[in-house]
């Protein structure tokens, strides 16, 4: 059995949504000149990575699927700390949903597991932009893998045992979690934060060849499950919401009673909104 | 500490760093270059205008790749009151070339361009990365640079210092005295966001034409200073930048005097219905060529803001920055070719360049300017004064004779000014001129 962990941190490469705009006068998303980011969520589950290697040994592979220009996030991984990165980039691959994303996930993935067995799969709780949470949980399913999603802490890792214990954030409290490796983790925020990488990281980074797979590099061989052919969501349109401009109303008269108050209300409530009377009765109970 | 060495470090990723940088690896020398900004341009401000000369002779194909605004075809030179101005405007159809002359850009798009073209030459340059210091031997010569990241220390025969305005690194190192207030603006600017044809009617433009507006007077509140009016694509930059020493004196804030800038009756219009972008603000080194510090030594060269070559009366800055960078990396290319140790005595060709270039020559035509305008604040707000009053007079029909308001304007002069005054002041901008 090799030493240390064998770990693969999946990225994404996202629009800093912070700095998108709206057009004032189309009021369309403007996409052009967006700066990307690497998902912010994904830096939780690439510092756990970093960390656990830190005290146990292994190593960290960074996997991305995206266009060509996804391995400026990959390289920035690298600076970092990550040992290794692949990017996984075809055209085959566009217009996913994250069932596609994560079939394609998977084969890469599976292609790293038959060079070194892989311990862990590291993914940020969602992205910024799709906000699905799916892909990590997808690519589990997929790899027959025991799946700690909203994890908080990773307080023990017994590779020889075979096991992981994990902290998992649940309503009303952290589940004390125990499993068998390998595993998929999906990391929550606010968990860790990223290390900064040191001057010979960020120069080994700049340099790194960054591995580039395509579908049939990946072992892909069925391309219909990729891209919009495997894509069962289908986005059929994207707009910025109608700004509100109803004002909120002050409802006068101290001296009314409260039925006569909500009886004007509805009233009120039915003027503006013909569609209203047939599911709103009049609150008879009050008067 | 790597146990890498380079043969040039550039510090900085702004027009000198990457001119610098583009002439090192084109020189087949291995070097490495650090910004601070998450990538090259993020951090980086300027007007901004484009000169193509000093871009061409770097990058001759620039126009087919490079992002440009538009291309200037007019000029406008303003000198305003509270509520007029009077200037002179240059449009030119001549200006409508194969290879215009100048440019609008936005920075943090082309600095991006412009670096991506120093990694093509081969260049290694890494971002998010602070210098922090140099390293020196015992005879003091600097041997590198300490980061601000863990194991930091790189080590190189020479560094080039492009590292802006502020001089940091220079003055740590007590290669050169501190910035004084005095020769350094602060510039505050806004993007205001304009659809493309309401650009094109308000300024009566088409296709990729584009005006830039120069303005004084007493919208700088009795400081030291210029705004400005650029078109951009589908935006306009409208900034304001006073020197740091009347800021400080006056205890005028910048954003105010840029708000009150936009509310001038002669601008207004111009960005009306536009909506910010962004809003930045940056120094600008203004204290000419009495300015300029120590530019070479043992193992080190300096260029572009950090070395104060800055045109304040031209508003030009980036093309003294390139053509300074492209001069300091053809002497460290020459130097090594020669296989001579990069000595203060080798590195004093770079000074011979730049003083047999347009970069020192125009610095020291104008060396006295600075000082004049600095210690003559009056050419700020009695002069538009005194102009737009004589245009008004002298337009306005009220049957007052012509004579009388010769006599007016004339006697205006001299109330302000006085007769010494007038020629006094035709003498130090003479002087200054020269």
């Amino acid at each position: 059995m090799s030493q240390g962990l064998t770990m693969v941190v999946c990225i994404k490469q996202v629009p800093d949504s912070a700095q998108i705009r709206v057009h004032p006068v189309t009021n369309t998303i403007m996409r052009q000149g967006v700066p990307t980011i690497i998902n912010p969520y994904d830096l939780f589950a690439l510092e756990q990575a970093l960390a656990l290697r830190d005290q146990l040994g292994g190593t960290v592979t960074v996997l991305t699927m995206g266009p060509q220009m996804a391995e400026t996030s990959l390289r920035k991984a690298m600076g970092h700390g990550a040992d290794r990165a692949i990017l996984l980039t075809d055209r085959f691959f566009a217009g996913s949903d994250t069932l596609a994303t994560s079939f394609a996930l998977s084969a890469a993935i599976g292609k790293i597991n038959a060079e070194t067995p892989v311990d862990v799969v590291f993914t940020g709780k969602q992205t910024i932009d799709g906000d699905t949470a799916q892909v990590g949980p997808g690519i589990a399913r997929r790899m027959g893998l025991n799946q700690l999603t909203y994890v908080s802490a990773i307080p023990a890792i017994d590779k020889a045992a075979g096991e992981i214990t994990a902290h998992r954030r649940a309503e009303g409290g952290v589940q004390v979690l125990k499993t068998k490796l390998p595993c998929l983790v999906t990391m929550l925020e606010g968990t860790n934060e990223l290390r900064r990488g040191s001057l010979p990281d960020v120069l080994r980074a700049e340099r790194a060849e960054i591995t580039t797979w395509n579908a049939k590099d990946a072992g892909i061989e069925d391309v219909t499950k990729c891209g919009l052919k495997g894509s069962p969501t289908k986005v059929s349109k994207v707009f910025a919401p109608k700004p509100r401009s109803e004002r909120a109303a002050m409802i006068e008269g101290a001296d009314a009673t409260p039925a006569a108050i909500a009886a004007a209300a509805v009233e009120t409530l039915v003027a503006a909104d013909p569609a209203l009377p047939g599911v709103i009765t009049r609150p008879s109970a009050l008067a | 500490m790597t146990t890498e060495h380079f043969d040039a470090i550039v510090v900085g990723a702004g027009p000198a760093g990457n001119s610098a940088t583009l002439t090192l690896a084109r020189g087949g020398l291995k070097v490495l270059q650090i910004e601070r900004g998450e990538y090259p341009g993020a951090k980086n401000v300027q007007g901004a205008v484009l000169y193509a000369d000093a871009v061409e002779k770097l990058i001759p194909d620039f126009r087919d790749s490079a992002p440009l605004e538009r291309h200037i075809i007019e000029q406008r030179i303003w000198m305003l009151d509270d509520t007029s101005y009077v200037g002179s405007h240059f449009r030119s159809d001549n200006f409508n070339e194969d290879k215009p002359n100048r440019y609008t850009i936005l920075r943090a798009q082309f600095d991006k361009w412009f670096n991506k073209k120093v990694k093509e030459a081969g260049a290694l340059v890494i971002c998010e990365t602070t210098v922090t210091g140099l390293l020196r031997d015992k005879k003091g010569r600097v041997t590198g640079v300490t980061t601000d990241r863990d194991q930091g220390e790189v080590t190189a025969d020479v560094v080039v210092l492009a590292d802006g305005v502020n001089a940091v690194l220079g003055t740590r190192a007590g290669l050169r005295p501190e910035v004084r207030p005095k020769d350094v603006a602060l510039g505050v600017k806004e993007t205001m966001f304009l659809p493309r044809e309401t650009i094109d009617a308000r300024f009566n433009l088409k296709g990729n034409e584009g005006v830039v507006i120069e303005a004084a007077g007493t919208i700088t509140a009795g400081m030291t200073g210029t705004g400005f009016l650029y078109t951009n694509g589908d935006s306009l930059s409208v900034g304001i930048g006073c020197l740091i020493s009347d800021f400080a004196e006056s205890g005028v804030r910048p954003y105010d005097l840029l708000e009150r800038f936009k509310r001038h009756p002669a601008i207004a219009p111009l960005i009306e219905g536009a909506e910010v972008k962004e809003y930045v603000a940056h120094m600008l080194p203004e204290g000419g060529y009495e300015a300029v510090p120590p530019l070479y030594g043992d193992g080190w060269v300096v260029a572009g803001d950090s070395a104060q070559f800055l045109n304040a009366m031209h508003r030009e800055g980036s093309n003294l920055a390139m053509t300074s960078g492209r001069l300091a990396g053809e002497t460290i290319v020459a130097a090594k070719k020669a296989g001579k140790k990069m000595s203060a005595k080798t590195l004093k060709a770079y000074r011979a360049a730049l003083d047999d270039s347009f970069v020192l020559k125009d610095l020291k035509k104008y060396r006295r300017l600075p000082k004049v305008l600095e210690t003559n604040k009056h050419f700020f707000t009695e002069y538009p004064r005194l102009l737009t009053h004589a245009a008004e007079t002298w337009l306005r029909v009220d049957g007052v004779t012509k004579r009388e308001k010769e006599r007016d304007i004339v006697s205006a002069f001299r109330h302000r000014r006085r007769l010494s005054g007038l020629v006094s002041d035709m003498f130090k901008m003479g002087r200054a001129w020269r």
